[in-house]
């Protein structure tokens, strides 16, 4: 096991490498530079200035010279500085990172919370008015516009009735406040951020839950659980459960990478300052090396989940072995 | 089992019912405030305002940053030497007055004696030299090198008199000293391009920089010590709300006290009592305008005559009620319509299309095939109107445009491309056919990097390839003449040139629109906007809110 973790680990590198490689690539062929968004047609920005902004990014270089560079100040942990205001990217995106990796963690946990109860229910009345009525409103709760959710939220708890506050993550007071009284303070403002970004990953893992539960109540063992005479709920919530979520933490066992990804949307509305609105900001800048570093961040993650995964698959499902 | 379920139930049901009320928004919530804003009282110190911006701030190096979120703290932390009056006037600000020397080839600036900077250092022409030296290095990341690099030399006289000679007369110069100043005694020694400074900067303005919370606000702090006065408002915060449809929530619970309205919100969002009790609105002409822009190295748009029929068959009235909902007026040239570089006895031409038919024809487009779409020798007159993502306004005024060139026989297409592609890939490389944009307005009227033909090269600001050896020279004199009245001659006629050529068919200077709180007292609009005597803006203190 130790060898095959090893493995993997080493693995990681060329992976890495070609990654970084291709979208290095890719964002400098698409068309656009980041000088274009500093001088945004200002007459007072001459044409020389701009020439002279291209030669200290090094963006007069070769493109295979501007990757070299980028990847030997990688090396030491290096991701260089924000074209478009001078700081460390890698403060920038430690300053959005906790936030964003809180609101999704919350709101994993309060869809799972919602999510699998209704598959649980729905797969255990399946076909019922219950199952059918849920079915509709998961599904509506997925094809609501999650701006327009969020909109008419703001407007109902936090002008109608007052009792949330509209956006932002913290009140302008803040710093002010005790321990406790910030955290109630934190904790207002993310209900509604929270609550529509968890509204619309309702739906796919509650039926993901459902057919899982179908499946695993159709099985034998089932069946022979239940001739033993075991009431109903034991049945369900101890068989049947255990075995039916087992591809549900496959799932989220693949979802690491998205823990550090915010929604554009939602970030933008709440005006909370996270990794969504960083990625967009520095896309439509073409801020080159805030955009390579969340990029090589996110694959990372991403490989380090799936060997995660394939880990715990050996640890939940005992057929599965590595061996060699 | 069935309480099993049904405890899982229950929550849903809760966020059901939630759901279903949040549809039903709308219920009563108190309209009258609990004190009458419109009382005024005498001026007292104190209060905070809040203010916002859908961007955040870059950088607070004043030479360096160049979004507008950047510029609205630094207007507030820094000072130039000059600035621009209530009527746009060059007025002293950190000089106290100027002498103009050689015939506009030399400025010597007197400068105040009693200024400090923040951390309390006296503000020498030191710190006027190092701006300057910093503005023409190469090594700084600057924008705005180009009015600087004109200098010949800076000299420092004595510590409060600074003499800069410039290589030839230079009008445009005094504007230009209107570039916010930096302390040399904290920068000496820092490169522009990494310091923290530009987090935490120090300046010499009325107010202090307090703190900075990345994507959500920055905090300022009244500087006791401002050699104009302290102002009255104790702080101002600036928030971070990306969004505008949220911003304006915001503003319905109070919880801004300023912000730029759109047209929709200023015509149908903002009549309830509540708006009208609480907040003042203003409008007046915003410093841009609209237009399109015609490549006139394309064999179709090189007769005036053309222009001239195209600038007749679209009506700017019905553009600006359209997409502006009437919020702004019709433009007939490239300067700040209240200044006294805009010749407003210019007459637009008015909507025509008879006579654009008419004066096509006579250029030779007509409709020889019955077919409704006008051609010449063959070809059919049909061209591409382009224009950038993301502004919604460009994108409407294009399909009006489209259908009222439409009526009289003009196929017009519209492409929408991402703000960067745009520029880089259409408007740098000449590959557009017409190209429907905004110019954002300086308030000196000097726009030789647009007009003069020496600036149609790859990447330039002339894009449309305008050449006209007229215009040339006047752009030339007009830089070279200090005087306001004869400057005023040179920029009517060039706005007379350019508007009789058409190579832009000018259409519409949009209006702001700032909506404040009413418990802001010595808001007056004047042709600079509303706030140019910020630091003169109070509370009386029973209205005071924080």
């Amino acid at each position: 096991m130790k060898k095959y973790i090893i493995k993997r680990l080493i693995s990681i590198i060329p992976m890495l490498l070609g990654i970084s490689i291709i979208s290095f690539g890719v964002i400098h062929l698409a068309p656009g530079s980041p000088v274009d968004s500093t001088t945004t047609l200002n007459p007072k920005v001459s044409f020389e200035a701009r020439e002279k902004l291209i030669i200290q990014y090094g963006l007069d270089k070769p493109l295979h010279v501007q990757y070299l560079n980028w990847l030997r100040k990688l090396v030491t942990f290096d991701f260089g500085r924000s074209y478009s205001d001078g700081q460390k990217v890698i403060n920038k995106i430690a300053v959005c990172i906790p936030i964003t990796f809180l609101i999704n963690i919350l709101s994993i946990s309060f869809m799972l919370l919602i999510a699998i109860p209704i598959g649980v229910t729905s797969a255990v009345k399946e076909g019922s008015f219950y199952d059918r009525f849920m079915t509709v409103f998961v599904f509506v709760g997925f094809a609501v516009p999650g701006f327009w959710l969020a909109l008419m939220l703001m407007s109902f708890f936090g002008i109608t009735l007052g009792w949330l506050p509209v956006q932002g993550i913290t009140s302008l007071n803040f710093d002010n406040l005790s321990v406790c009284n910030k955290f109630f303070d934190i904790g207002k403002h993310l209900i509604l951020p929270v609550f529509v970004s968890s509204i619309g990953s309702l739906a796919a893992m509650s039926r993901y839950m459902r057919s899982s539960m179908l499946e695993v109540l159709h099985k034998d063992y089932i069946k022979t659980a239940r001739a033993k005479g075991l009431s109903e709920s034991k049945v369900v919530y101890k068989h049947a459960l255990k075995n039916a979520i087992l591809p549900i933490i496959t799932i989220l066992g693949l979802s690491v990478p998205g823990l550090i990804g915010g929604s554009v949307i939602i970030e933008s509305i709440f005006g909370i300052p996270g990794m969504g609105r960083l990625f967009f900001e520095s896309v439509m800048g073409r801020d080159y090396p805030v955009i390579m570093a969340i990029l090589v961040i996110g694959a990372l993650l991403t490989l380090l989940g799936n060997i995660l995964a394939d880990i715990s698959y050996s640890l939940a499902d005992p057929r599965i072995r590595y061996e060699k | 089992m069935e309480s099993a379920v049904k405890n899982y139930i229950r929550p849903l049901y809760i966020t059901a019912a939630l759901l279903f009320l949040v549809t039903l928004t709308g219920c009563s919530r108190r309209i009258m405030p609990a004190i009458d804003y419109a009382k005024s009282g005498p001026p007292s110190y104190g209060d905070t305002i809040i203010a916002a911006s859908i961007g955040d701030a870059t950088t607070l190096i004043p030479i360096v940053a160049s979004d507008s979120a950047s510029h609205d703290i630094c207007g507030l932390v820094y000072n130039g030497l000059i600035k621009y009056d209530k009527d746009l006037n060059i007025v002293g600000e950190l000089a106290a007055s100027w002498d103009i020397e050689e015939e506009g080839r030399v400025i010597v600036f007197n400068l105040h004696k009693n200024v400090k900077w923040h951390d309390g250092v006296l503000f020498t022409a030191e710190d006027v030299k190092f701006t300057y030296e910093r503005l023409i290095d190469p090594e700084v990341r600057t924008p705005y090198g180009g009015d600087f690099l004109k200098i010949e030399s800076l000299e420092i006289i004595d510590p409060y008199t600074v003499k800069v000679t410039y290589k030839q007369p230079f009008s445009p110069a005094l504007s230009s000293w209107g570039m916010w100043i930096i302390p040399k005694h904290i920068l000496e020694n820092e490169d522009l391009n990494k310091t923290e400074y530009g987090r935490s900067p120090i300046g010499t303005g009325p107010y202090k920089f307090l703190r900075w919370k990345s994507g959500q606000c920055i905090d300022l702090i009244a500087n006791d010590e401002y050699f104009k006065g302290r102002p009255y408002i104790d702080r101002y915060v600036y928030r971070i709300i990306p969004d505008t449809a949220t911003m304006f929530l915001e503003l319905q619970v109070e919880a801004l006290d300023t912000m730029a309205l759109t047209p929709l919100q200023y015509r149908r969002q903002i009549n309830s009592e509540f708006f009208k009790t609480r907040y003042n609105k203003f409008r007046y002409p915003s410093f841009g305008y609209a237009y399109l822009g015609y490549n006139l190295l394309d064999h179709k748009f090189k007769d005036k005559l053309v222009r001239q029929a195209l600038n007749y068959a679209v009506c700017k009235e019905s553009l600006i009620n359209g997409v502006l909902m009437g919020l702004g007026r019709v433009c007939t040239g490239p300067f700040v319509p209240e200044s006294w570089a805009y010749d407003k006895q210019l007459k637009p031409f008015g909507y025509n299309p008879r006579k654009a038919k008419e004066m096509l024809a006579e250029a030779g487009w007509s409709d020889t095939d019955g077919d409704g779409i006008l051609d010449k020798d063959g070809e059919i007159f049909e061209f591409t109107i382009l224009t950038n993502q993301g502004n919604d306004l460009r994108r409407r005024a294009a399909e009006i445009i489209q259908h009222q060139l439409g009526a009289i026989g003009i196929r017009v297409k519209i492409k929408v491309v991402e703000w960067s592609v745009f520029l880089t890939e259409f408007v740098n490389k000449k590959r557009f056919e017409t190209v429907l944009m905004g110019w954002g307005l300086s308030r000196d009227p000097d726009c030789f990097d647009i007009w003069h033909s020496s600036k149609a090269n790859e990447g330039e600001f002339n894009f449309i390839s305008y050449k006209n050896s007229r215009v040339d020279s006047l752009l030339d004199e007009g830089r070279r003449i200090f005087n306001q009245e004869a400057r005023a001659g040179i920029y009517h006629e060039i706005q007379r040139i350019l508007y009789d050529e058409q190579p832009y068919m000018f259409l519409w200077i949009a209006d702001s629109m700032p909506i404040v709180h009413k418990r802001f007292k010595s808001v007056y609009p004047a042709p600079a906007g509303i706030g140019y005597n910020f630091i003169k803006w109070y509370v009386p203190e029973d209205q005071q809110k924080y």
